[in-house]
């Protein structure tokens, strides 16, 4: 049996500051295959981007890093950057929010792609080329050869961000990790790039893990999806499932917030407080002091995550269409 | 009745080495008292020249901008003074729109010196006031920028834009920069402030969500002209220009079962130096004709109260699509 494309197992991230710990991330587990889009979703601060840069071995000292992450079987936890080096832009690739400011000013397009591309493939300068162009063609972008003679400055956001894909495609990653890829993005050019990510995943059995907050996207583009709060996964679940019949209050509230076209006036409900501080997280349940199910044991005892019906795990003791009270994992209670 | 604030054919291009850029081209709107007019449209269509040039940080080349019947380019002194006064911002991120080195009470208390001239007590107890308006204790007053969170700041940028008790208000992407959950609590306090205070709100968002949540009437803009306009329910629920539409159907919705129900638009919106020669939508549009492609349509009225600048608009009625 072939490994995951992407395996996370009670993953912990923690940044010792002076005097104190943030616990950015504190027991996330999921999995990822080939083809599948896998949604991570969440406010600032819940940990999902923190995820993200782990998988390719990018978390910023002085974070310190446990648990265990493997792309297609290979452990990253630990290992250097010279371990990693084949891995970040090969077997895995990553797209930031800010295409722009993840391109070099003074190169073209061309020469950017075509240095990707003979660093992780054995290319002659010709047949690199030829590849990027091959890539910036997958991409939808009308007339490759002139797209490469471009510079940054020359194309518009929506066009850096299918340049970045390319880039990412033309060395064949089994793993796409793409960070708010949308979020600069106006929503007609968006749409489009959500249709070329769906497309890539199904013609090339990429696996994706889409980090984002807008619950939208996620309805329209993920097959899976994790809410994250506080540094944990708190619900995940078939996209499906967890929108329609959310276990969690915090899926839930999170859902009902949203405006959304077609409600009109209505009043929205919103989350009463604000997220709290990762490095004095509150004693039992994260989402507790903002959770209008709150109780006694939400305030003593940490949920562990339990089985849903119809599908996927939420950590909530007053979750609703819990399956059993079979405990899923007790990795959470440990931390 | 005359209106509150009064647009007409207001005209703003910049010089740049590539040619003049035409940010925004004949623009005519009104609001008036107690109403919210929402602005729309992607990024470059000049929805934000609108507002700077309305609050006189940029000047329009051409054309009239009317508050209260005083032309605000013409106002000088005292006049000028209360204009100040009665137009007021918020501006999108919070983080920058505050100056980190002053107290929160001195933030909301500037304006109230330097227009209003209060000092001591009194504006003490205005600054509190405000504060109170927007849902922040006084126990805040001594407090920095930092010590607050994205919310918390953006309340605070609507006390300072309140402080002087203006007419109306601008809003330029309030609650772009925050998480969902706070965002709606500050859509729920503004909404909740134009009750009370009788304000009038220019709304610039790219959020149609947000939009149909809080404003009367919308202004659909595409490459510096207004493509389409009316009251929001009518001009969300059957849109006539086929870029209201995309827009509308871009928006992804929270329910997966909608997915994959539309073809995203095609292309991207073209450079305002080099505007096409007839509608500026017609590279994209998936209605254009061999007409469109030449002839620029103008923005007519109909009846209901809507404009649309389309040579083939839709009805919304099936049989027509």
């Amino acid at each position: 049996m072939t490994p995951p494309a992407l395996e996370i197992h009670d993953l912990k991230v923690r940044f010792p500051e002076l005097g104190r710990v943030v616990q950015a991330v504190r027991g996330v587990s999921l999995e990822v295959g080939g083809g599948e889009i896998f949604g991570l979703v969440g406010e600032s601060g819940s940990g999902k981007s923190i995820t993200a840069l782990s998988c390719l071995g990018l978390v910023p000292p002085p974070g310190e890093v446990s648990g265990s992450i493997t792309v297609t079987g290979r452990q990253v936890v630990g290992r250097g950057d010279s371990e990693l080096a084949d891995l970040r832009g090969g077997t895995a690739a990553m797209i930031f929010q800010n295409p722009g400011t993840a391109m070099n000013p003074f190169l073209s397009i061309g020469r950017q792609m075509t240095d990707v591309i003979r660093i992780h493939r054995a290319l002659d300068a010709g047949q690199a080329r030829a590849a990027a162009e091959e890539a910036i063609a997958s991409v939808h972008i009308a007339d490759p050869g002139l797209a490469l003679r471009k510079y940054p400055h020359q194309m518009s956001g929506g066009q850096l961000q299918r340049v970045m894909i390319a880039t990412a495609m033309a060395c064949q990653p089994r793993l796409l990790i793409a960070d708010e890829p949308t979020t600069a993005l106006d929503v007609t050019i968006q749409a489009q790039i959500l249709r070329l990510l769906r497309e890539l995943a199904d013609a090339a059995d990429l696996a994706i893990l889409f980090i984002t907050h807008d619950l939208g996207v996620v309805a329209a583009l993920c097959d899976r999806v994790a809410v994250m709060y506080g540094g944990l996964i708190v619900e995940s679940g078939p996209v499906e499932r967890v929108f329609e019949a959310p276990a969690h209050p915090y899926t839930h509230k999170l859902l009902e917030t949203v405006p959304e076209i077609g409600r009109g006036k209505r009043e929205l409900d919103f989350i009463p407080g604000q997220v709290p501080d990762m490095a004095a997280p509150p004693r039992g349940c994260t989402f507790h002091q903002r959770c209008d199910k709150a109780s006694t044991v939400c305030r003593q005892q940490q949920p562990f995550a339990r089985q849903v019906h119809g599908d996927g795990n939420v950590a909530c003791h007053h979750a609703a269409g819990v399956l059993s009270l079979d405990i899923i994992s007790g990795q959470e209670a440990a931390s | 009745m005359t209106a509150l604030l009064s647009i007409n054919e207001v005209s703003k291009s910049f010089k740049t080495r590539a040619g003049v850029l035409h940010a925004v081209d004949r623009v005519s709107f009104e609001i008036q008292e107690g109403e919210t007019l929402a602005l729309v449209g992607e990024s470059g269509c000049g929805k934000s020249t609108i507002a700077l040039a309305l609050l006189q940080l940029i000047g329009a080349d051409n054309g009239r901008i009317l508050f209260d019947g005083i032309a605000v380019d013409q106002a000088r002194g005292a006049a000028k003074r209360r204009l100040r006064q009665q137009l007021s911002i918020v501006f999108q991120n919070p983080y920058s729109s505050l100056n980190p080195k002053m107290r929160i009470k001195d933030i909301v208390g500037e304006p109230l010196r330097t227009n209003a001239g209060l000092r001591g007590r009194r504006l003490r107890e205005r600054v509190e006031q405000h504060l109170r308006d927007v849902g922040l204790g006084v126990e805040h007053m001594n407090r920095f920028p930092h010590e607050f969170s994205g919310g918390q700041r953006q309340r605070i940028a609507i006390a300072r834009a309140l402080a002087l008790e203006p007419r109306l208000l601008v809003l330029d992407e309030p609650t772009a920069a925050l998480d969902v959950s706070v965002q709606a609590q500050v859509l729920n306090l503004l909404r909740g402030l134009q009750h009370r205070l009788g304000l009038s709100f220019l709304f610039i968002s790219h959020s149609l969500a947000t939009v149909e949540y809080i404003a009367d009437r919308v202004l659909v803009m595409y490459l510096g002209r207004i493509v389409e306009s009316g009251p929001v329910e009518a001009v969300f629920a059957k849109p006539r220009h086929p870029y209201t539409q995309a827009l509308l159907s871009s928006v992804p919705s929270k329910d997966p079962k909608l997915r994959g129900q539309f073809e995203p638009l095609e292309g991207e919106v073209p450079s305002p130096l080099s505007r096409p020669p007839g509608c500026a939508f017609a590279p994209r549009c998936p209605r254009v004709t061999t007409d469109c492609r030449t002839r620029p349509p103008e923005l007519a009225e109909w009846t209901d109260g809507r404009q649309v600048a389309c040579i083939r608009p839709l009805t919304g009625d099936a049989e027509h699509d």
